[in-house]
Formats: structure tokens, sequence, C-alpha cells
């Protein structure tokens, strides 16, 4: 396959284009859902194809095809560079790559238990039992269950002589349980509502041993359709670890994007309120605030050795004690604002083009605990897993719900309360994070449907993150 | 790119493979899609991707699965069937295997423009330079795209059918140090597109958005322009005129009822000249117009093959596959019927009120009611006694669309329509202006 890669990158330079790379990726995906104890389906997608990258002035050229032919891959280098040349005629500043020291290497994600081995009646018997168990629940309406696996295998090649090879496998899943009322839906879901993911084989699957947990679930769904709502008011926010990594990836993850506070994605996902003169000086939350952008914790969702410009995973700081000191980078943002690339560029898929993406952005853990916040807190409300969300195109103003919440009175948990919500400014609610838990409630979350670019790409990001209070919160926004 | 008689051959050659064993059947989606991608006034992202996926599903005694390939060799071709069965067999039975549609002509529509499916990057690169140029200067970003989506489907209850059609779309903004705006267009032809006129009303938005101030947040008084009604049209669509959520009890929609102002009808068109759809879905169904609300009275629901068995009717031609995860049959050309005011009447008709342009990150917080909270963006406007007084900031608001159309509480809808984009993408509705009684914003720029 390096000699597909290679062809196409020859066809490019040869063209023109200034510099060029290249990736054949073969990628297989296995998913299986379950509602109410049927498998509503049952599929198997394999995609083969390579992208081709051309520089040509101040512009990107990019084609994909789905033929695996040297001749064919040599027709999309020339296309990329002739398409990038087309560019010329709205022209900006030539466009300058930051250095990457070419290096030809493999990686492989570790794992123990090859996912596509583990057989489909084994992984559609398991979703059937635990959608049993949810409808066992009286009032459970829907009882929903389902498993995803890819393998991915990426052959890169860089008109500068990187030839890289890596072999990716990710496993995850969800199931949800959702209640109907008069004129309402509640649901609850596990681990959390966009699913968990990461990288490694089937033992990710069993270790959320969602038998345990199929049960509980199902009852608080019900449980919520009779809870009184969460009432209105300022007062202190305590949330688990999965709705603090969505309020990571939303706030945080998306707004250091080095492409967005260039302006380059300014016409649909937004730019972003960070200014990169305020680097290493702007404020951006207390001083228990710690995030680096880390592509190499072992299982995190968006771990691997390589980004998809041929720069090593590496841990970045991105926020140091409140300060924010970092972005994510790609070899042309960064030498545009004079920064080191930090390996953060990433495709979806052989058909389309690398761009700045969150690796794995998240938290330091604290020295707290989910009980010591709850014990500390006089008037609160204890949020979990997010039902719904919107942040502006800045990323600042916020309102985000959550599936569940619980009223926090005098240092106990209290009753539960149903469509909790709350909303803020982005560097101010960062600044009101007066505790944090970490050790064993530190958990790497995994999302698998993180959309940016045009046309859109799906990208798989991680965050690290544990239970957190925060003071002074507007919470119970509703219609 | 697949030729139509290669992807025909390939088909026929797959329902042979599977013969008798079972009943199958085969969609090949194929075509290509260019976009140029502009920001801070110039081109730097300009790509190409030639599509092929072949898709067999597969249904034995009820037992079904589906997979997927990119490769078309003989060695590829055979490996799919055998997977297929391999899976299909490790399934248990579904109780609402539908079967597949029978053998019945599909209607014919044209949505193919043979200038747009060979358009060239400097075609595009032209209409992108006209629209940076009509901002004199103002930053511009945005981008242009030609799409041409091909498809071939057959199954092994002898149904064929084939189809082709492009789109072509202009979509940006202007910028000033403190305003932006926006405009869209979209047409099957890329010879429709005037970036020039695109641009001139994105910067005339982002002009007449300089120095904007914050307003209180509160119950007002709305003009939605067009992209605003687009992401409404398709959260009712999505969360309510789905047969999945109506047969899951999760659907608003109470056939008969009189649910939205009498001024409201919603039908979705597929065949509709402006569509960009094929004429039958990835079941083989034939696709037809279907009245979604008429005078405000809601009429029924959208269907594929098995949410249609399982609520006992009759699939509607809305079978998607998996393109949409698995949310069921959601009709996605909609059309809302223009009423007899322009957005002028309609602003000069309010007395303080907001016009906005476009909604941006809009999520459902609960699809029953479709309650649903996003933001504005592009241009957001204060009007007091008839006119617009002056640029606000971007608001935030908690709304329930349903409620938002809900009897009496239609003031006026513009008497044309365009293809609007929306926060589920562009060109599913085809949307006029709207003057509702109340809108609840419930957070500004400070929260």
């Amino acid at each position: 396959m390096f000699d597909v890669a290679s062809a196409a990158v020859a066809a490019a330079v040869a063209d023109g284009a200034a510099y060029s790379d290249a990736r054949v990726v073969v990628r297989c995906n296995q998913g299986v859902t379950c509602q109410n104890q049927v498998i509503d389906s049952l599929s198997q997608d394999e995609s083969a194809g390579i992208g081709v990258r051309a520089l040509v002035g101040s512009s990107w050229g990019f084609a994909a095809v789905a033929d695996l032919s040297e001749s064919a891959a040599a027709i999309a280098g020339r296309r990329a560079t002739a398409t990038a040349r087309a560019s010329a005629k709205v022209p900006g500043a030539e466009m300058d790559l930051a250095d990457v020291p070419p290096v030809v290497a493999e990686y492989e994600t570790p794992y123990l238990e090859d996912p596509f081995a583990v057989s489909l009646s084994e992984k559609s018997d398991l979703l059937v039992r635990v959608t049993a168990t949810m409808q066992g629940v009286d009032g459970v309406a829907i009882a929903n269950a389902s498993l995803s696996f890819w393998d991915t295998e990426k052959w890169f090649v860089s008109s500068q002589g990187h030839r890289i090879f890596q072999h990716l496998v990710e496993s995850g899943g969800e199931i949800s349980s959702t209640a109907i009322g008069d004129n309402e839906t509640q649901v609850r879901t596990f681990p959390q509502s966009f699913g968990q993911f990461k990288t490694g084989g089937y033992e990710v699957i069993r270790s959320f041993d969602l038998d345990a947990n199929a049960g509980p679930i199902a009852e608080q769904a019900v449980q919520l359709l009779v809870a009184p709502q969460c009432e209105p008011g300022d007062k202190h926010l305590i949330l688990d670890s999965s709705q603090v990594a969505l309020q990571i990836h939303e706030s945080v993850g998306h707004a250091i994007e080095l492409d967005r506070i260039l302006g380059w994605e300014a016409a649909f996902a937004g730019t972003s309120f960070l200014d990169l003169n305020q680097l290493g000086s702007l404020r951006y939350g207390s001083e228990l605030m710690n995030i680096t952008a880390d592509a190499t914790i072992p299982g995190a969702l968006a771990t691997f050795g390589y980004d998809d410009e041929g720069t090593p995973a590496q841990s970045v700081d991105i926020v140091r004690e409140g300060i924010w000191v970092g972005a994510l980078t790609g070899r042309d943002s960064a030498a545009i604002a004079g920064l080191t690339p930090g390996g953060m560029v990433r495709a979806d898929g052989y058909s389309r083009i690398p761009m700045v993406r969150m690796t794995n952005v998240g938290l330091l853990e604290g020295e707290s605990s989910l009980e010591e916040i709850i014990s500390e807190t006089k008037d609160g409300v204890y949020m979990s897993t997010n039902r719904s969300w919107s942040i502006d195109d800045r990323r600042l103003n916020f309102q985000f719900g959550c599936e569940v919440g619980w009223e926090v009175k005098d240092g106990r948990l209290g009753r539960m309360v149903k469509n909790p919500t709350y909303t803020g400014i982005t560097p101010q609610f960062w600044g009101r994070l007066d505790m944090l838990a970490g050790g064993d409630e530190l958990v790497h979350w995994g999302l698998n449907s993180c959309g940016k670019g045009q046309p859109m790409q799906v990208g798989h990001t991680g965050h690290s993150a544990a239970p957190a209070r925060f003071s002074n919160v507007r919470v119970g926004v509703s219609t | 790119m697949m030729r139509e008689g290669d992807a025909a051959e390939i088909a026929d050659g797959l329902i042979a493979m599977v013969g008798e064993r079972a009943e199958a059947s085969v969609i090949i989606s194929g075509g290509h899609s260019e976009l140029t991608r502009f920001a801070n006034s110039f081109i730097h992202q300009n790509v190409g991707e030639n599509n092929r996926s072949i898709t067999l599903n597969l249904s034995k005694e009820g037992r079904s699965a589906s997979v997927s390939t990119t490769r078309s060799d003989a060695v590829a071709l055979s490996d799919l069937v055998d997977s297929a069965f391999e899976l299909a067999a490790l399934r248990p039975r579904d109780p609402w295997s539908p079967g597949l549609a029978p053998q019945m002509a599909t209607p014919s529509v044209d949505h193919y423009d043979r200038g747009t499916a060979g358009a060239t990057p400097d075609e595009r690169a032209d209409v992108v330079h006209t629209f940076v140029e009509a901002g004199g200067g103002m930053m511009a970003a945005g981008y242009c795209e030609t799409t041409t989506t091909e498809l071939t489907f057959a199954n092994t209850a002898d149904q064929r059918c084939t189809g082709v059609a492009t789109r072509a779309i202009v979509d940006g903004i202007h910028q000033t140090p403190t305003s932006a705006g926006s405009a869209h267009q979209a047409s099957t032809s890329l010879g429709d597109l005037d970036g020039g006129k695109m641009g001139r009303l994105a910067a005339a938005k982002a002009q007449a958005g300089l120095d904007a101030v914050d307003l209180k947040p509160g119950s007002y008084e709305v003009v939605l322009e067009s992209n605003c009604v687009g992401t409404l049209l398709i959260f009712l669509a999505f969360y309510g005129f789905n047969g999945k959520a109506a047969n899951e009890q999760r659907s608003f929609v109470v056939p008969g009822d009189q649910q939205f102002d009498s001024q409201i009808s919603l039908f979705d068109d597929p065949l509709d000249p402006l569509a960009f759809a094929l004429g039958f879905d990835l079941e083989g169904t034939p696709r037809r117009r279907l009245p979604l609300i008429e005078a405000g009275k809601s009429r029924g629901h959208a269907y594929d093959r098995r949410s249609a068995r399982e609520a006992g009717a009759e699939s509607t031609g809305h079978g998607l596959g998996k393109s949409l995860y698995g949310a069921g049959p959601v009709p996605m050309n909609l059309f809302l019927e223009p009423g007899d005011r322009s957005t002028e009447d309609m602003i000069a008709s309010v007395d303080r009120g907001l016009l906005v342009t476009e909604f941006n990150y809009c999520r459902v917080l609960d699809p029953r009611t479709v309650g649903v909270t996003g933001l504005t963006r592009n241009g957001t406007f204060l009007i007091e006694n008839g006119q617009i007084s002056h640029p606000v900031t971007n608001l935030r608001f908690t709304q329930s669309f349903v409620e938002a159309l809900g009897p009496d509480r239609v003031l006026g809808i513009e008497s044309s329509g365009r293809m609007a984009d929306s926060d589920f993408g562009p060109g599913l509705s085809h949307a006029p202006s709207l003057h509702l009684a109340e809108w609840n914003f419930t957070g500004g720029a400070a929260g």
C-alpha cells in the first residue's frame, strides 16, 4: 500500500505541488443495535481508498478515490494539485508548513481480545439480555442497546519522506431506557448518552458490565416521570464526570482549535473567543483547572501513534492552573501562529481532508472526591449524563441539559429532579470551578460523534474528566 | 465514478448470487462531490471525492443483515454475499421484517444538470470570487459545492431503479470586527447560483449588524427568515412526522388534530422541481408528495417499510437506510406553503420584536414537545414601530417549536420561499419567512 500512496504523492509533486501527502485507509466497522429485545440492525461496512493532499500557493487541494490501483492513485494526485491551483483565482498569502521530521514508523493499538473475532451471537445475546432487563422494569417503553467496533489500517506517505503504518482498534457501546409520560419523555443511558468508546478490543465492552447497570438506569428513567422539575436559581452545580467531559469538549476542546481561532471555520462551525495575543495570559478558569491534549493515554479513544500529517502523538499543556497556554494545531496553522505542531490533525476516513481535531483533551485530576464534594455543599444540584447541548459559534454562551439531577441540601443528596439544565459563559463558568475529584473517579471518556468541517467529518475524541463543583451557576432554564 | 451500466451489472450480479436463497436488495451509491472552501477572503481548501459504496441487505426467514463495501472486484462481491448470509444466520427473527418492495414503476424526476455534474474547480472559484468581491473588503468565509448523486437499486422481487441528481450551493458570510451577515443559495444547477448577489446580501447584513447592543432576554414577537424556518421545519419532521417516533410514542403528532395555526400547511415532496431527491427511496419504493399539515391540522407520518408494517400502514417512500443512524423515516424534502406577505410587510406590522436571520446549534430538550434551545446568528435586529431600530447581539432561546406554530400564533407567512439552510444541513426544506406572535429568548450574550 505504501507504493500506492507514493504513486499519488509523486504525481502531485510532479504537477507542481510544493508539498503532498497521501493516506491509504482500509476501515471495517461492525455495528449491532437492539431495541426491546429485537436486533434491529446488524451491519458490517468496509471502505478502502486513498486521499491525497497537495499544497499550491495559499491553498490545499484534496482528491479522494475508492480505488487502490497505482494508476488511480496517480490520477488522484494530479487532480489534487490541479484543484489546489484553481484556488489562485481567490488567493491568500503563501502557506508554509511547520517542520516535522520525517519518520518511518509503525504503531498498533494494544488490545486483549479482537472485537471482530468475538461472535456476533455473543454480542447479540448481550444486547437482547440487557434490553430484556430494562424492559422488565414497569414503565419502560423503549429499551435500546448498541455496540460498535472499528478496525482501521492506514498507510501514510509524504513528499518529505514520511512512511507510517498504523493499525487502530476501537470499541464501544451504550444502553438506554426511555419512559414516556403525558407530553414528555424521560431517558437514562449508560455509560453515558453518547456511548463510551475507547481504543482497545472487546475487553472494553466487558469492562462496562452492562448487565449490572441495565436495571438501575431503567428504574431511574421511570422515576423521572414523577420527579419534580429542577427549580430555577443560582446555586452550586455538581457535575458527574461524563457531563464534565462534555463541558470540556464543547467549551474548551473546540475553542482551542487553532483553525477556528484563525477564522478558517468561521462560516460553519464558527470561530473562538480566544485571541492568540492572550496565549499565556488569559485566565480560562480557576487554579484547579489543568487541561492537556494528550494522544498518548493508554486506552483513551483519541490515542494513536501519529496524526494524519505524520506528527507524533504527544501531550500538550492547554490550560495550566487556570491560564490558557496551548492550542490544537496542524502543520499549516502552527506555522502561521508560530507554534509547534502538536499532532492534532486527523481525517474521517480516506475521503476527507485532514483537519485540526481534538485528541484526548481532558482535565488532570483534582484532590477531592464526589463524596467530599457533596458533603461540603449546602445548597446545590448534582447533575448526571448529558441530554442536550448547545453553545454559540465563539464557544462562549452555553446551555446544557442532563438526564437526571438530585438536589443537594446540607451535604446530602436529596430528591431526584427532572429536566435539569444549566447555562453560563465559558471563562466565567470555569472560573467557578472550586472542587475537583480525582483518583478512580477520573474517567477517560470517548466520543465517536464530533462533527466538524465541510463536507462534514465525524471525529473520535477523548476527554478525561472527574466529578466537579462549580459555584453560583444558573440552573433550571426551561421553555 | 462508476458508470450506470457498471452499477446495474454489479447489482444484477449480486442478486443472481443470492438467488432464491433469501430476500435481498442491493443499493449502489456513487457520484462525486467537490467543495471549494474560503475563509479570511481566500480559498484555503479545495476538495473532491469520488464515492462508491455497495450495500447488500439480506433477509432469510426474518433474519436480516446489512453489509457494505467500497470494493467491486469479483472476490469482494462474493465475500459480501457470504458475509451477509453469515451475519443473517446469527440474528434472531425480526417480528417486523417487512419484506421487499414489489416491482413497480417509479416517477421520473429531473433534478440533474449536466453542467453541474461536470463543474470544474475554476467554475466554483468564479462563484467564490464574486461572493468575496461583493463584500468590498469585508472578511468573507464560506463554500461553493457541487454534488452529483447516483443511485442504483435492485432486489430479488424484480424491482429495479436508477437515478441521478445534482446540487450546487453557495453559502457564506461577510464579517466586520463586531458583526457578521450570511446568505445561502441552492439549486440543481451551478449556473443558477449568483455569488455576487449572495455576497451583497451577506455584506449588507454584516454592515447593518455593526455596533449591536445587548437586549434583555424575554418573550418577543419575531420575524424569522427562511433559514430559521428551515431549522424549525426539519426539527418538526425529525421528531414528529417520523413513523418510527410515532410507533414508539415519542411523536407529538396526532393526525386530524388542529395542532398548528390554520395558516400552516406543510408537505414533503421529493418530486418537486426544486427538490434534490430521486424518484425512489433506499428500499425501492416510489416517492410521492406527502401532506403533513393542512390548514393547521396534522395529517400523518412518513413511513419506511418496517415502520409502516409495525403501524399497519403503507410505506410512504421514506426508507433512508442507515444514513440517519437509525433515526427512522424522516421527511427531508419539506415545503411550507407560502402566504401572502412580504418580509418587509411583516416587519412593518411589528410594534416591538426581533428579526432573526439564522439559528445556530439547536438541540432538543424533549423530543415529545420539540422543546429546543439554540442561538441566533449572523444578524439579529430589534424592530420598533414597524422599523428595524438597531442590531442586537446574539440571543439564546428555549422554545417549543410546536407551540411556536400553534393556533393563533402565526401572524404572517411570506409569499415566496427559497431552499433554506438549516441546522440539519442545506437544501432539506423550501421555506418562506414567518411572523410569529411569540418566541422565548432565555439568555443574552452575557449569559
